[in-house]
């Protein structure tokens, strides 16, 4: 039977080595099945995240051969097995231990943002009416399962650590959703300028290539908000007719 | 005191998909202070994985259905030994509880007039489930956590409960570990909510996740609640069988909603034959009249592909059985037929069916737009749980409530598809409701150190045992294995008393395995650790299930024996109830259902 052998990055937040493990390849095997095959025979302390193994949970990400994915969505005759292949934790995250980070700066940059805040129903039912066309872009947005491989990969937090000053692109995302939620009454636009750092994006459109949704994160969500911030605080005409224009 | 650190809380939820999420967010709107315990981390439940929808009777795309026949619909699919009171309680509030998401910030999909959608399933007699494509239990779990998050609930993610402690009768808090640093904790609370979810990994082929070891029905069971129904697991009809590595992975009832239909390797569509009698009359008898029904024809009625996941899956293993599977040992299952009815068929299916689509194409090199899948049975769910109060969800364990899959009682011996969503919303809102109002009647619950010091102690052994002390150097895996094959081959879809009474036997050997352990390396996030102490849990209700199983002579719903093919009208007026004796073993009793109100009876009378 075929092998393969993995350079598993083990260690924790002081610091580590790669470790090789060799395994059998079966048919359709992903990367994740190799992990757990690793566990379970030879290193059972090996720290890893998981849950669905179908793409839908978001837990399993790492970097494969240095490019962010999902473990269980990476089949291994995608990758070249002729050489070592190597996983690593996410690098934009403090390593708790081996494939396990700390995403904990996700969770409370998220409970920044202001939620969602509904306009009263259209029907005395208490319930609301709303074409499809237009939440068909929410709902792209909605599709994000949270693995945070486009925070991974983004510059902004990657190399330079800017996470106290730009949220990054997955709650570009959520604040987009927000946004253009037809339900929604709230403005997010300042707090988006000044503690989100939108500026801070210059649309290299990485986060759009490493997501497993396939939502188009920089063309759908993150120009749009920009754009949305110019009209709103750059363009001097909008600024004068706003001034003009009776408060709603 | 004990010298960990001690977190205390009126109200604790354990667990935190929807069922936890959604209680933990009435309780805490009652006032209360709320403490959410997720073993992984939030928002990553197994509730994501729902994929079809959820049901509620909102009559907004086929205005003939009501509460009355969704309740009709859930009792008939449970075979009537499900808890009335619940299923009526289910049905009356379930749009509620739907619109409420809304509210929320759920985004689904719409009717042309701009309402929620809703689409078609297994046993439901009218379009009920309201979606989002085929990924809306991530809407759901996303909606719930988005708006918890500002609800002032303390989280504590990637912990798990090994014990839950007592002080005399009542619950007084539970006792864990955080999987980061393996350090132990103290949770103390007046009143505790397990949203613990199901049992699917002592099974080997599953639907379920890592976290679904059974916990929070053993938990219950070791602190003195009584669980019931543990016989009924639910294979779901179609998961993945090819290639093997996906083997389990879920295919949503939705791709047959949709107009999917089920073939043999003759190609033909043996969903036909064998359409059980309670069903007949509201079957098509033609694949004609079945395409009309899912594309929204009133007037037609439902395909046989979509009657009960408990009928579909046995259909599925006798074809195979009589050698008319397909390859790798399931049967296909074609939705890449309906181009021969619409014109954009490709895209038509991707619009409904994207992940299904992105899953297939991704993990099987198959384009389910033009070719057939091969799907088979795969643990799925269980009906069986903790015995709980329809009203308030209390087990009998005062200060101890359940909803959720962990919870027992609305779905009877089989759940229909979409029953699941709508259970967590429905029942995690009352657990979370009564769960408070039992927290502000009660003065403040003793922690017993005894019981702390003795978790800990149990908890640590597995570090501790020394190869030969034990004899053995045998890791955790390798048990949960061996049990997962047992499960799967003895106590399965299929069901004889002979095996089953075998599978008791291995049980015993699994628990000598399981007390001699062994762990290596240290307490820091540690999966190896975390795997033995969740085989407590595994072999518990493993037993709990085998007992059951073998104590009910019948054949009903997701329980099928072999040597009683057929339903027994005595066996049908009762339900199987598991608890844990003073000397420590299995206590299994058999306990009449009670007598349904007339109103109620008249309603499924009227629904036949």
């Amino acid at each position: 039977m075929k092998t393969a052998v993995f350079k598993i990055w083990r260690g924790d937040a002081n610091g580590g080595e790669f470790s090789e493990y060799s395994t059998e390849v079966t048919e359709g095997m992903v990367v994740l099945d190799a992990v757990h095959a690793i566990q379970a025979q030879q290193a059972n302390d090996l720290a890893c995240r998981w849950n669905c193994k179908a793409g839908k949970c978001g837990s399993c990400s790492a970097e494969i051969n240095g490019v962010p994915k999902l473990m269980c969505m990476t089949r291994l005759d995608a990758i070249p097995l002729d050489e070592p292949v190597t996983l690593e934790p996410m690098r934009a995250f403090p390593c708790i231990r081996d494939l396990a980070t700390d995403v904990s700066w996700n969770f409370r940059v998220k409970k920044s943002i202001k939620k969602f805040n509904p306009r009263p129903p259209d029907a005395p039912d208490g319930t609301w009416r709303i074409a499809q066309e237009d939440i068909d872009r929410v709902q792209e947005f909605r599709k994000c399962i949270e693995c945070f491989l486009c925070q991974d990969v983004c510059h902004v937090l990657r190399d330079h650590h800017l996470q106290e000053k730009f949220i990054g692109p997955r709650f570009l995302v959520f604040v987009a959703a927000l946004e253009m939620h037809p339900l929604d009454t709230e403005d997010r636009l300042p707090e988006l300028k000044t503690a989100g750092g939108i500026g801070y994006c210059n649309i290299t459109k990485c986060c759009t290539k490493v997501c497993p949704e396939h939502i188009t994160i920089t063309d759908n969500a993150i120009i749009p908000l920009k754009e949305r911030i110019v009209d709103e605080f750059y363009d001097p005409l909008g600024k004068l007719l706003k001034f003009f224009r009776p408060k709603i | 005191m004990s010298n960990y650190p001690t977190l205390e809380y009126d109200v604790l939820v354990i667990g935190a998909g929807g069922a936890g999420l959604r209680s933990a967010i009435e309780a805490s709107a009652a006032g209360v202070r709320v403490g959410l315990i997720c073993k992984s981390l939030l928002g990553k439940a197994h509730t994501v994985m729902a994929e079809g929808g959820m049901a509620a009777a909102l009559a907004n795309v086929d205005d003939r259905d009501n509460w009355k026949v969704h309740f009709a619909d859930t009792m008939r699919g449970g075979q009537y030994i499900n808890n009335w009171r619940m299923a009526e309680l289910h049905a009356k509030e379930a749009p509620d509880r739907v619109r409420e998401l809304e509210a929320w910030g759920a985004v689904f999909d719409r009717t042309a007039d701009g309402r929620i959608l809703q689409r078609n399933f297994g046993g439901h007699r009218y379009p009920r489930l309201a979606h989002v494509g085929d990924r809306t239990g991530l809407e759901l779990i996303r909606t719930l956590q988005d708006h918890g998050i500002h609800q002032g609930i303390e989280t504590h993610m990637e912990h798990t409960v090994v014990t839950l402690l007592k002080d005399g009768d009542r619950v007084a808090g539970a006792f864990g570990y955080d999987r980061e640093r393996g350090r132990f904790k103290v949770f103390k609370a007046k009143a505790i909510i397990l949203a613990t979810g199901g049992i699917g990994r002592a099974y080997r082929i599953t639907s379920n996740s890592w976290e679904y070891t059974g916990d929070g029905q053993s938990l219950a069971y070791h602190a003195g609640a009584e669980l019931i129904d543990m016989e009924f697991v639910q294979f779901h009809p179609t998961g993945m069988i090819w290639p093997p590595s996906v083997m389990g992975i879920l295919v949503t009832e939705g791709v047959r909603g949709e107009g999917g239909v089920l073939l043999n390797n003759e190609g033909k569509r043996f969903m036909f034959s064998g359409i059980p009698d309670a069903y007949k009359a509201q079957t098509a008898d033609n694949p004609e009249e079945g395409w009309r029904y899912t594309q929204g024809d009133k007037n037609a009625r439902r395909p046989p592909e979509l009657l009960t996941r408990d009928h579909v899956a046995r259909c599925i293993v006798d074809e195979v059985k009589a050698g008319r599977g397909s390859p790798h040992g399931g049967i296909f299952l074609d939705i890449a037929w309906i181009k021969e009815k619409l014109p954009n068929a490709a895209e038509h299916i991707k619009k409904k069916l994207p992940s299904m689509y992105h899953q297939f194409m991704q993990l099987a090199n198959l384009d389910i737009t033009k070719e057939p899948m091969e799907v088979g049975p795969t643990t799925h769910y269980i009906m069986g749980g903790v015995r709980v109060d329809a009203e308030t969800q209390m087990s009998n364990v005062p200060g101890l409530f359940a909803a959720g899959e962990v919870a027992a009682g609305l779905h009877g011996s089989n759940r229909l598809g979409g029953n699941s969503l709508s259970d967590l919303l429905v029942f995690g809102k009352r657990a979370g409701e009564f769960a408070a109002k039992y927290s502000k009647e009660s003065s403040s619950s003793q922690i017993n150190d005894v019981q702390v010091e003795e978790a800990a102690r149990q908890a640590l052994e597995p570090f501790e045992r020394s190869v030969k002390a034990t004899g053995t150097a045998e890791g955790p895996y390798q048990i949960q294995h061996d049990l997962q094959e047992m499960m799967q081959n003895l106590v399965g879809i299929v069901r004889r008393e002979r095996e089953m009474t075998r599978a008791l036997a291995e049980l015993d050997q699994l628990w000598r395995r399981a007390k001699n352990v062994i762990v290596h390396g240290h307490r820091e996030y540690n999966p190896g650790w975390h795997t033995a102490l969740d085989l407590k849990n595994l072999l518990t209700v493993s037993e709990a299930i085998t007992c059951a199983a073998i104590q009910r002579k019948e054949s009903r719903g997701g329980h099928f024996r072999e040597d009683f093919p057929n339903k027994d009208s005595s066996e049908g007026k009762m339900n199987i109830v598991v608890r844990k004796d003073a000397d420590g073993s299995m206590n299994v009793r058999r306990e009449n259902i009670p007598e349904m109100p007339p109103d109620l009876k008249q309603i499924i009378e009227e629904m036949k």
